[in-house]
Protein backbone atom coordinates (compact mmCIF):
# COMPACT_ATOMS: atom_id res chain seq x y z
CA UNK A 1 0.00 0.00 0.00
CA UNK A 2 0.99 3.25 -1.02
CA UNK A 3 2.02 5.29 2.26
CA UNK A 4 4.85 7.07 3.93
CA UNK A 5 5.02 7.16 8.17
CA UNK A 6 3.03 7.90 9.64
CA UNK A 7 1.91 4.14 9.11
CA UNK A 8 -1.59 2.86 9.48
CA UNK A 9 -0.38 1.36 13.34
CA UNK A 10 1.00 4.21 14.10
CA UNK A 11 -2.33 6.48 13.04
CA UNK A 12 -4.50 4.31 15.39
CA UNK A 13 -2.01 4.55 17.92
CA UNK A 14 -2.15 8.75 18.02
CA UNK A 15 -5.74 7.99 18.12
CA UNK A 16 -6.01 6.08 21.20
CA UNK A 17 -3.20 7.77 22.99
CA UNK A 18 -5.34 11.15 22.01
CA UNK A 19 -8.53 9.79 23.48
CA UNK A 20 -6.87 8.52 26.21
CA UNK A 21 -4.94 10.89 27.19
CA UNK A 22 -7.14 14.02 26.32
CA UNK A 23 -10.27 13.19 25.92
CA UNK A 24 -10.96 10.39 29.04
CA UNK A 25 -9.95 13.08 31.44
CA UNK A 26 -11.86 15.21 30.59
CA UNK A 27 -15.44 13.85 30.19
CA UNK A 28 -17.74 11.95 32.68
CA UNK A 29 -20.64 9.51 32.87
CA UNK A 30 -21.93 7.66 29.81
CA UNK A 31 -19.20 9.61 27.66
CA UNK A 32 -16.61 8.70 29.70
CA UNK A 33 -17.68 4.84 29.57
CA UNK A 34 -17.94 5.60 25.42
CA UNK A 35 -14.85 6.75 25.54
CA UNK A 36 -13.12 3.56 27.37
CA UNK A 37 -15.12 1.69 24.87
CA UNK A 38 -13.06 3.32 21.89
CA UNK A 39 -9.89 3.17 23.33
CA UNK A 40 -10.57 -0.39 23.74
CA UNK A 41 -11.66 -0.96 20.39
CA UNK A 42 -8.52 1.17 19.05
CA UNK A 43 -6.46 -1.84 21.02
CA UNK A 44 -8.17 -4.46 19.54
CA UNK A 45 -7.25 -2.87 15.96
CA UNK A 46 -3.79 -2.75 17.23
CA UNK A 47 -2.94 -5.59 18.27
CA UNK A 48 -4.93 -7.62 14.93
CA UNK A 49 -2.60 -5.74 12.74
CA UNK A 50 0.69 -6.80 14.92
CA UNK A 51 -0.62 -10.86 15.62
CA UNK A 52 -3.94 -11.03 13.26
CA UNK A 53 -2.05 -12.75 10.10
CA UNK A 54 0.22 -14.86 11.96
CA UNK A 55 -3.31 -16.08 13.61
CA UNK A 56 -4.54 -16.30 10.37
CA UNK A 57 -2.27 -18.48 8.56
CA UNK A 58 -1.65 -20.93 11.76
CA UNK A 59 -6.00 -21.23 11.94
CA UNK A 60 -6.06 -22.05 7.86
CA UNK A 61 -3.20 -24.45 8.42
CA UNK A 62 -5.21 -26.18 10.81
CA UNK A 63 -8.61 -25.96 9.06
CA UNK A 64 -6.40 -27.61 5.85
CA UNK A 65 -5.64 -30.91 7.92
CA UNK A 66 -8.51 -30.92 9.64
CA UNK A 67 -10.96 -31.05 6.93
CA UNK A 68 -8.67 -32.25 4.26
CA UNK A 69 -9.53 -29.54 1.73
CA UNK A 70 -8.15 -26.62 0.33
CA UNK A 71 -9.90 -23.27 0.35
CA UNK A 72 -9.64 -19.28 1.74
CA UNK A 73 -10.43 -19.22 5.97
CA UNK A 74 -13.97 -18.20 5.11
CA UNK A 75 -15.01 -21.12 2.94
CA UNK A 76 -13.67 -23.38 5.45
CA UNK A 77 -15.03 -21.70 8.34
CA UNK A 78 -18.23 -22.01 6.51
CA UNK A 79 -17.97 -25.99 5.66
CA UNK A 80 -16.40 -26.40 9.28
CA UNK A 81 -19.58 -24.92 10.55
CA UNK A 82 -21.90 -27.36 8.33
CA UNK A 83 -19.79 -30.42 8.92
CA UNK A 84 -20.21 -30.30 12.68
CA UNK A 85 -23.94 -29.93 12.56
CA UNK A 86 -23.92 -32.53 10.54
CA UNK A 87 -22.10 -34.80 12.84
CA UNK A 88 -19.17 -35.75 10.51
CA UNK A 89 -17.23 -34.41 12.58
CA UNK A 90 -17.81 -36.71 15.63
CA UNK A 91 -14.38 -39.12 14.61
CA UNK A 92 -12.18 -36.24 14.97
CA UNK A 93 -13.56 -34.50 18.09
CA UNK A 94 -10.27 -34.71 19.88
CA UNK A 95 -8.69 -32.76 17.28
CA UNK A 96 -11.82 -30.42 16.18
CA UNK A 97 -11.74 -29.15 19.99
CA UNK A 98 -8.04 -28.43 20.31
CA UNK A 99 -8.76 -26.57 17.23
CA UNK A 100 -11.63 -24.34 18.11
CA UNK A 101 -10.21 -23.95 21.67
CA UNK A 102 -6.75 -22.47 19.58
CA UNK A 103 -8.86 -20.44 17.39
CA UNK A 104 -10.94 -18.81 20.18
CA UNK A 105 -8.15 -18.67 22.47
CA UNK A 106 -6.42 -16.52 19.85
CA UNK A 107 -9.53 -14.36 19.33
CA UNK A 108 -9.38 -13.77 22.87
CA UNK A 109 -5.87 -12.55 22.51
CA UNK A 110 -6.41 -9.90 20.13
CA UNK A 111 -10.23 -8.97 22.00
CA UNK A 112 -9.35 -8.83 25.62
CA UNK A 113 -5.88 -10.67 26.18
CA UNK A 114 -6.60 -10.22 30.18
CA UNK A 115 -9.37 -12.64 30.01
CA UNK A 116 -7.05 -15.41 29.86
CA UNK A 117 -4.93 -14.28 32.68
CA UNK A 118 -6.85 -16.18 36.04
CA UNK A 119 -8.03 -12.50 37.43
CA UNK A 120 -9.16 -10.05 34.99
CA UNK B 1 -34.93 14.54 22.78
CA UNK B 2 -35.64 18.78 23.18
CA UNK B 3 -35.69 20.05 26.67
CA UNK B 4 -39.50 20.93 25.87
CA UNK B 5 -40.63 17.61 24.76
CA UNK B 6 -39.14 16.03 28.13
CA UNK B 7 -40.74 18.95 30.49
CA UNK B 8 -44.24 17.62 28.99
CA UNK B 9 -43.30 14.22 28.93
CA UNK B 10 -42.45 14.27 32.54
CA UNK B 11 -45.82 16.73 33.64
CA UNK B 12 -47.77 13.68 31.89
CA UNK B 13 -46.09 11.29 33.96
CA UNK B 14 -46.60 12.95 37.52
CA UNK B 15 -49.91 13.58 36.44
CA UNK B 16 -50.72 10.18 36.14
CA UNK B 17 -48.74 9.31 39.05
CA UNK B 18 -50.39 11.77 41.54
CA UNK B 19 -53.70 10.15 40.52
CA UNK B 20 -52.66 6.73 41.16
CA UNK B 21 -50.83 7.31 44.52
CA UNK B 22 -53.96 8.78 45.73
CA UNK B 23 -56.28 5.73 44.91
CA UNK B 24 -53.65 3.45 46.17
CA UNK B 25 -52.67 5.46 49.60
CA UNK B 26 -55.80 7.35 49.39
CA UNK B 27 -56.94 10.84 48.76
CA UNK B 28 -54.41 13.70 49.47
CA UNK B 29 -51.51 11.34 48.58
CA UNK B 30 -48.89 13.45 46.00
CA UNK B 31 -45.74 12.40 44.42
CA UNK B 32 -42.49 13.98 45.00
CA UNK B 33 -39.35 14.17 43.44
CA UNK B 34 -40.08 12.27 40.52
CA UNK B 35 -36.61 11.98 38.51
CA UNK B 36 -35.94 9.52 35.26
CA UNK B 37 -33.03 7.38 36.36
CA UNK B 38 -31.56 4.96 33.48
CA UNK B 39 -31.45 6.40 30.13
CA UNK B 40 -31.40 2.93 28.52
CA UNK B 41 -33.28 2.70 24.97
CA UNK B 42 -35.32 -0.32 26.09
CA UNK B 43 -37.16 0.30 29.64
CA UNK B 44 -36.99 3.90 31.39
CA UNK B 45 -37.11 3.71 34.96
CA UNK B 46 -38.18 6.71 36.90
CA UNK B 47 -37.56 7.12 41.00
CA UNK B 48 -40.16 9.06 43.48
CA UNK B 49 -41.67 9.47 46.56
CA UNK B 50 -45.44 9.19 47.48
CA UNK B 51 -46.50 10.86 50.02
CA UNK B 52 -49.59 9.87 51.84
CA UNK B 53 -51.12 12.72 54.90
CA UNK B 54 -50.08 12.06 57.75
CA UNK B 55 -47.64 9.00 57.21
CA UNK B 56 -44.67 7.88 56.70
CA UNK B 57 -43.27 8.57 52.56
CA UNK B 58 -43.16 5.44 50.51
CA UNK B 59 -40.09 5.55 48.02
CA UNK B 60 -41.20 4.16 44.66
CA UNK B 61 -40.05 2.92 41.32
CA UNK B 62 -41.47 2.97 38.08
CA UNK B 63 -40.29 0.49 35.40
CA UNK B 64 -41.72 1.14 32.00
CA UNK B 65 -41.73 1.13 28.73
CA UNK B 66 -40.38 3.93 26.62
CA UNK B 67 -42.85 6.13 25.06
CA UNK B 68 -41.82 5.70 21.21
CA UNK B 69 -42.18 1.51 22.04
CA UNK B 70 -41.35 0.27 18.10
CA UNK B 71 -43.34 -2.30 16.49
CA UNK B 72 -41.34 -5.93 17.40
CA UNK B 73 -38.71 -5.86 14.38
CA UNK B 74 -36.94 -9.22 12.97
CA UNK B 75 -35.03 -12.16 14.75
CA UNK B 76 -31.84 -9.94 14.36
CA UNK B 77 -33.01 -8.70 17.77
CA UNK B 78 -32.93 -11.84 19.26
CA UNK B 79 -33.71 -11.97 22.86
CA UNK B 80 -35.56 -8.85 23.10
CA UNK B 81 -38.36 -10.56 21.38
CA UNK B 82 -38.60 -12.80 24.14
CA UNK B 83 -39.24 -10.10 27.00
CA UNK B 84 -42.41 -9.72 28.47
CA UNK B 85 -44.95 -6.75 28.98
CA UNK B 86 -44.48 -5.27 31.96
CA UNK B 87 -47.52 -5.81 33.85
CA UNK B 88 -46.85 -9.79 33.18
CA UNK B 89 -43.20 -8.49 34.89
CA UNK B 90 -44.52 -6.67 37.71
CA UNK B 91 -47.10 -9.74 38.30
CA UNK B 92 -44.16 -12.40 38.61
CA UNK B 93 -42.91 -10.31 40.89
CA UNK B 94 -45.91 -10.43 42.83
CA UNK B 95 -45.85 -14.55 42.97
CA UNK B 96 -42.16 -14.82 43.86
CA UNK B 97 -42.74 -12.23 46.80
CA UNK B 98 -45.66 -14.42 48.08
CA UNK B 99 -43.25 -17.65 47.90
CA UNK B 100 -41.06 -15.94 50.08
CA UNK B 101 -38.38 -15.03 47.46
CA UNK B 102 -36.90 -11.26 48.18
CA UNK B 103 -38.13 -8.88 45.86
CA UNK B 104 -40.08 -5.35 46.09
CA UNK B 105 -43.07 -5.46 46.65
CA UNK B 106 -45.17 -4.23 43.71
CA UNK B 107 -48.07 -2.10 45.11
CA UNK B 108 -49.75 -1.00 41.34
CA UNK B 109 -49.55 -0.68 37.62
CA UNK B 110 -49.88 1.86 35.14
CA UNK B 111 -52.38 1.49 31.87
CA UNK B 112 -50.62 2.58 28.65
CA UNK B 113 -52.62 5.83 28.05
CA UNK B 114 -52.15 9.72 26.39
CA UNK B 115 -50.20 10.38 28.94
CA UNK B 116 -48.43 7.25 29.66
CA UNK B 117 -46.66 3.82 28.36
CA UNK B 118 -47.81 0.72 30.14
CA UNK B 119 -45.90 0.00 33.40
CA UNK B 120 -45.60 -1.14 37.22
CA UNK B 121 -44.54 0.33 40.33
CA UNK B 122 -42.08 -1.34 42.71
CA UNK B 123 -41.35 -0.23 46.28
CA UNK B 124 -37.48 1.46 46.36
CA UNK B 125 -35.19 -1.20 48.36
CA UNK B 126 -31.68 -0.21 49.59
CA UNK B 127 -29.01 -1.60 48.37
CA UNK B 128 -26.62 -2.58 45.92
CA UNK B 129 -27.21 -3.95 41.47
CA UNK B 130 -23.78 -3.25 40.20
CA UNK B 131 -22.30 -6.42 40.16
CA UNK B 132 -18.46 -5.18 40.16
CA UNK B 133 -19.58 -2.97 43.46
CA UNK B 134 -20.99 -6.04 45.24
CA UNK B 135 -17.97 -7.93 44.35
CA UNK B 136 -15.21 -5.43 45.40
CA UNK B 137 -16.50 -3.08 48.06
CA UNK B 138 -16.04 -3.97 52.22
CA UNK B 139 -19.53 -2.62 53.29
CA UNK B 140 -20.47 -6.27 51.41
CA UNK B 141 -17.93 -8.35 52.90
CA UNK B 142 -20.47 -10.06 55.67
CA UNK B 143 -23.33 -10.32 52.49
CA UNK B 144 -20.75 -12.17 50.09
CA UNK B 145 -19.61 -15.79 51.63
CA UNK B 146 -24.30 -15.99 52.40
CA UNK B 147 -25.17 -14.69 48.55
CA UNK B 148 -24.37 -18.38 46.90
CA UNK B 149 -26.92 -20.24 49.27
CA UNK B 150 -29.48 -17.36 49.39
CA UNK B 151 -29.55 -17.47 45.36
CA UNK B 152 -30.12 -21.08 45.35
CA UNK B 153 -33.09 -20.94 48.12
CA UNK B 154 -34.80 -17.99 46.01
CA UNK B 155 -34.78 -19.69 42.54
CA UNK B 156 -36.05 -22.51 44.77
CA UNK B 157 -39.24 -20.96 45.57
CA UNK B 158 -39.27 -18.95 41.68
CA UNK B 159 -38.87 -22.06 40.54
CA UNK B 160 -41.46 -24.21 42.23
CA UNK B 161 -44.55 -21.70 41.86
CA UNK B 162 -47.45 -23.87 40.14
CA UNK B 163 -48.12 -23.56 37.02
CA UNK B 164 -51.71 -22.45 36.97
CA UNK B 165 -50.89 -19.99 39.25
CA UNK B 166 -48.45 -18.12 36.65
CA UNK B 167 -49.58 -15.15 34.02
CA UNK B 168 -49.17 -16.74 30.40
CA UNK B 169 -45.79 -16.78 29.42
CA UNK B 170 -43.75 -17.37 26.45
CA UNK B 171 -42.54 -21.36 26.74
CA UNK B 172 -39.14 -22.16 25.86
CA UNK B 173 -38.43 -25.85 26.14
CA UNK B 174 -34.89 -26.48 25.48
CA UNK B 175 -34.57 -27.91 22.45
CA UNK B 176 -36.98 -25.38 21.23
CA UNK B 177 -34.39 -23.18 23.27
CA UNK B 178 -31.48 -24.23 21.18
CA UNK B 179 -32.82 -23.89 17.56
CA UNK B 180 -33.89 -20.64 18.84
CA UNK B 181 -30.52 -19.58 19.56
CA UNK B 182 -28.96 -21.26 16.02
CA UNK B 183 -31.94 -19.58 14.01
CA UNK B 184 -30.11 -16.51 15.72
CA UNK B 185 -26.95 -17.27 14.59
CA UNK B 186 -27.99 -18.03 10.76
CA UNK B 187 -29.35 -14.87 10.27
CA UNK B 188 -25.86 -13.12 10.91
CA UNK B 189 -24.72 -14.82 8.16
CA UNK B 190 -21.40 -15.99 9.52
CA UNK B 191 -20.79 -19.44 10.35
CA UNK B 192 -19.82 -20.09 13.03
CA UNK B 193 -17.83 -23.09 14.35
CA UNK B 194 -17.19 -23.07 18.20
CA UNK B 195 -21.07 -22.18 18.64
CA UNK B 196 -21.93 -24.85 16.29
CA UNK B 197 -19.98 -27.56 18.59
CA UNK B 198 -22.07 -26.09 21.22
CA UNK B 199 -25.36 -27.01 19.88
CA UNK B 200 -24.14 -29.96 18.47
CA UNK B 201 -22.65 -31.07 22.17
CA UNK B 202 -25.84 -29.74 24.20
CA UNK B 203 -28.15 -31.38 21.45
CA UNK B 204 -26.39 -34.89 22.38
CA UNK B 205 -27.69 -34.11 25.95
CA UNK B 206 -31.09 -33.15 25.86
CA UNK B 207 -31.59 -35.55 28.64
CA UNK B 208 -29.45 -33.81 31.20
CA UNK B 209 -31.61 -30.92 30.76
CA UNK B 210 -33.99 -32.38 32.75
CA UNK B 211 -37.70 -32.54 32.62
CA UNK B 212 -39.20 -30.47 34.89
CA UNK B 213 -41.39 -27.19 33.26
CA UNK B 214 -41.51 -24.05 35.29
CA UNK B 215 -41.07 -20.65 35.94
CA UNK B 216 -37.26 -19.59 34.70
CA UNK B 217 -36.49 -15.93 35.86
CA UNK B 218 -34.47 -15.46 32.07
CA UNK B 219 -31.60 -13.25 33.56
CA UNK B 220 -30.77 -14.56 37.24
CA UNK B 221 -27.18 -13.33 37.48
CA UNK B 222 -24.83 -11.05 39.42
CA UNK B 223 -25.82 -7.35 38.34
CA UNK B 224 -29.89 -8.33 38.59
CA UNK B 225 -29.50 -8.89 42.27
CA UNK B 226 -29.91 -6.25 45.18
CA UNK B 227 -27.37 -6.81 47.94
CA UNK B 228 -27.00 -5.58 51.32
CA UNK B 229 -24.70 -5.37 54.15
CA UNK B 230 -26.61 -8.57 54.97
CA UNK B 231 -27.02 -10.34 51.95
CA UNK B 232 -29.97 -11.06 49.00
CA UNK B 233 -32.34 -7.99 48.93
CA UNK B 234 -34.17 -8.71 45.67
CA UNK B 235 -33.94 -10.22 42.67
CA UNK B 236 -34.61 -7.81 39.95
CA UNK B 237 -35.04 -7.58 36.42
CA UNK B 238 -37.84 -10.24 35.74
CA UNK B 239 -38.74 -9.05 32.26
CA UNK B 240 -37.01 -12.31 30.44
CA UNK B 241 -39.35 -14.84 32.73
CA UNK B 242 -40.39 -17.91 30.63
CA UNK B 243 -41.75 -21.38 30.72
CA UNK B 244 -38.98 -23.48 30.27
CA UNK B 245 -36.28 -25.99 32.26
CA UNK B 246 -35.64 -23.74 35.24
CA UNK B 247 -32.33 -25.01 35.86
CA UNK B 248 -31.73 -22.96 32.96
CA UNK B 249 -31.24 -20.02 35.67
CA UNK B 250 -28.64 -22.33 38.35
CA UNK B 251 -26.13 -22.85 35.11
CA UNK B 252 -26.60 -19.02 34.18
CA UNK B 253 -25.73 -17.57 37.33
CA UNK B 254 -22.58 -19.56 37.00
CA UNK B 255 -21.12 -18.69 34.14
CA UNK B 256 -17.67 -16.48 34.41
CA UNK B 257 -19.66 -13.45 32.36
CA UNK B 258 -20.49 -12.25 36.07
CA UNK B 259 -17.75 -12.90 38.24
CA UNK B 260 -16.00 -9.90 37.04
CA UNK B 261 -12.51 -11.15 37.59
CA UNK B 262 -13.27 -12.67 40.87
CA UNK B 263 -13.35 -16.64 38.40
CA UNK B 264 -12.12 -18.70 41.22
CA UNK B 265 -16.00 -18.00 42.80
CA UNK B 266 -18.06 -19.68 40.50
CA UNK B 267 -21.57 -18.74 41.86
CA UNK B 268 -21.38 -14.57 40.36
CA UNK B 269 -17.44 -14.18 41.25
CA UNK B 270 -18.73 -14.27 45.19
CA UNK B 271 -19.84 -18.26 46.23
CA UNK B 272 -19.19 -21.37 45.43
CA UNK B 273 -21.16 -24.56 43.40
CA UNK B 274 -21.77 -26.40 46.69
CA UNK B 275 -23.51 -23.51 48.49
CA UNK B 276 -26.16 -22.77 45.56
CA UNK B 277 -26.64 -26.29 45.60
CA UNK B 278 -27.28 -26.89 49.09
CA UNK B 279 -29.20 -23.40 49.08
CA UNK B 280 -31.28 -25.08 46.30
CA UNK B 281 -31.98 -27.99 48.25
CA UNK B 282 -32.91 -25.68 51.21
CA UNK B 283 -35.57 -24.07 49.39
CA UNK B 284 -37.68 -26.88 48.24
CA UNK B 285 -36.04 -27.60 45.68
CA UNK B 286 -34.08 -31.14 44.36
CA UNK B 287 -31.01 -31.95 44.34
CA UNK B 288 -29.51 -30.76 41.27
CA UNK B 289 -26.72 -33.31 39.63
CA UNK B 290 -23.41 -31.60 38.79
CA UNK B 291 -23.59 -32.92 35.32
CA UNK B 292 -26.95 -31.04 34.90
CA UNK B 293 -25.73 -28.15 36.19
CA UNK B 294 -22.58 -28.22 33.79
CA UNK B 295 -24.96 -28.63 30.05
CA UNK B 296 -27.01 -25.22 31.30
CA UNK B 297 -23.95 -23.36 31.95
CA UNK B 298 -22.37 -24.68 28.53
CA UNK B 299 -25.69 -23.55 27.44
CA UNK B 300 -25.69 -20.39 29.36
CA UNK B 301 -21.66 -19.78 27.86
CA UNK B 302 -23.23 -20.09 24.17
CA UNK B 303 -26.44 -17.93 24.93
CA UNK B 304 -24.31 -14.84 26.19
CA UNK B 305 -21.70 -15.50 23.56
CA UNK B 306 -25.04 -15.12 21.23
CA UNK B 307 -26.52 -12.29 22.86
CA UNK B 308 -23.14 -10.46 22.25
CA UNK B 309 -23.22 -11.29 18.54
CA UNK B 310 -27.24 -9.94 18.65
CA UNK B 311 -26.20 -6.40 20.00
CA UNK B 312 -23.47 -6.15 17.66
CA UNK B 313 -25.16 -6.98 14.65
CA UNK B 314 -27.61 -4.28 15.58
CA UNK B 315 -24.91 -2.07 14.89
CA UNK B 316 -23.97 -3.84 11.74
CA UNK B 317 -27.19 -3.90 10.39
CA UNK B 318 -27.57 -0.20 10.85
CA UNK B 319 -30.52 -0.47 13.38
CA UNK B 320 -28.65 1.14 16.26
CA UNK B 321 -25.44 2.56 15.54
CA UNK B 322 -23.15 2.72 18.06
CA UNK B 323 -19.78 2.28 19.25
CA UNK B 324 -20.46 -0.05 23.05
CA UNK B 325 -22.76 -2.15 20.72
CA UNK B 326 -20.71 -3.12 18.48
CA UNK B 327 -17.56 -3.14 20.31
CA UNK B 328 -19.79 -6.32 22.60
CA UNK B 329 -19.50 -7.95 19.26
CA UNK B 330 -15.91 -9.50 20.08
CA UNK B 331 -17.14 -10.53 23.46
CA UNK B 332 -18.63 -13.14 21.67
CA UNK B 333 -15.29 -15.27 22.02
CA UNK B 334 -15.60 -14.73 25.76
CA UNK B 335 -18.67 -17.29 25.71
CA UNK B 336 -16.82 -19.24 23.37
CA UNK B 337 -13.55 -19.55 25.03
CA UNK B 338 -15.52 -20.77 28.35
CA UNK B 339 -17.98 -23.17 26.62
CA UNK B 340 -14.64 -25.12 24.99
CA UNK B 341 -13.40 -24.77 28.23
CA UNK B 342 -16.39 -26.88 29.31
CA UNK B 343 -17.04 -29.28 27.23
CA UNK B 344 -15.19 -32.66 25.74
Amino acid sequence: MPTDRPNAVELVEAVREFLSDHVAPNVEGQLAFHTRVAINALAIVERTMAQGDEMDAAELGRLKDLLKQDGDLQALNGELARAIRAGEMDDRRETLLAHLRQTAEDKIALANPRYLTKRG
Amino acid sequence: MSKHKSEIETANLAAVLDDRVAEVYGPGTEIDGLVRLSGGASRETWSFDALPPGRARRPLILKRDPLDEKAPGPLTEGEVQLGLDRWTEGRLMQLAGEVGVPVPDVPFFLHADDRTSAGFVMQRLEGEALGRRILREDEFAAARPKLAFQCGQAAARFHSIPRDRLPPLPYLPVAEALDYNRDVVDSFDQPHAGFEYAFHWLRERLELAGDRVGLVHGDYRNGNLLVDGTGLAGVLDWELGHLGNPLNDLGWICIRAWRYGYYDKSVGGFGEVSDLLDGYEAGGGERVSLDSLHFWEVFGCMRWGVICMTLAFTHLTGKERSVEKVSIGRRAAEGEYDLLQLVD
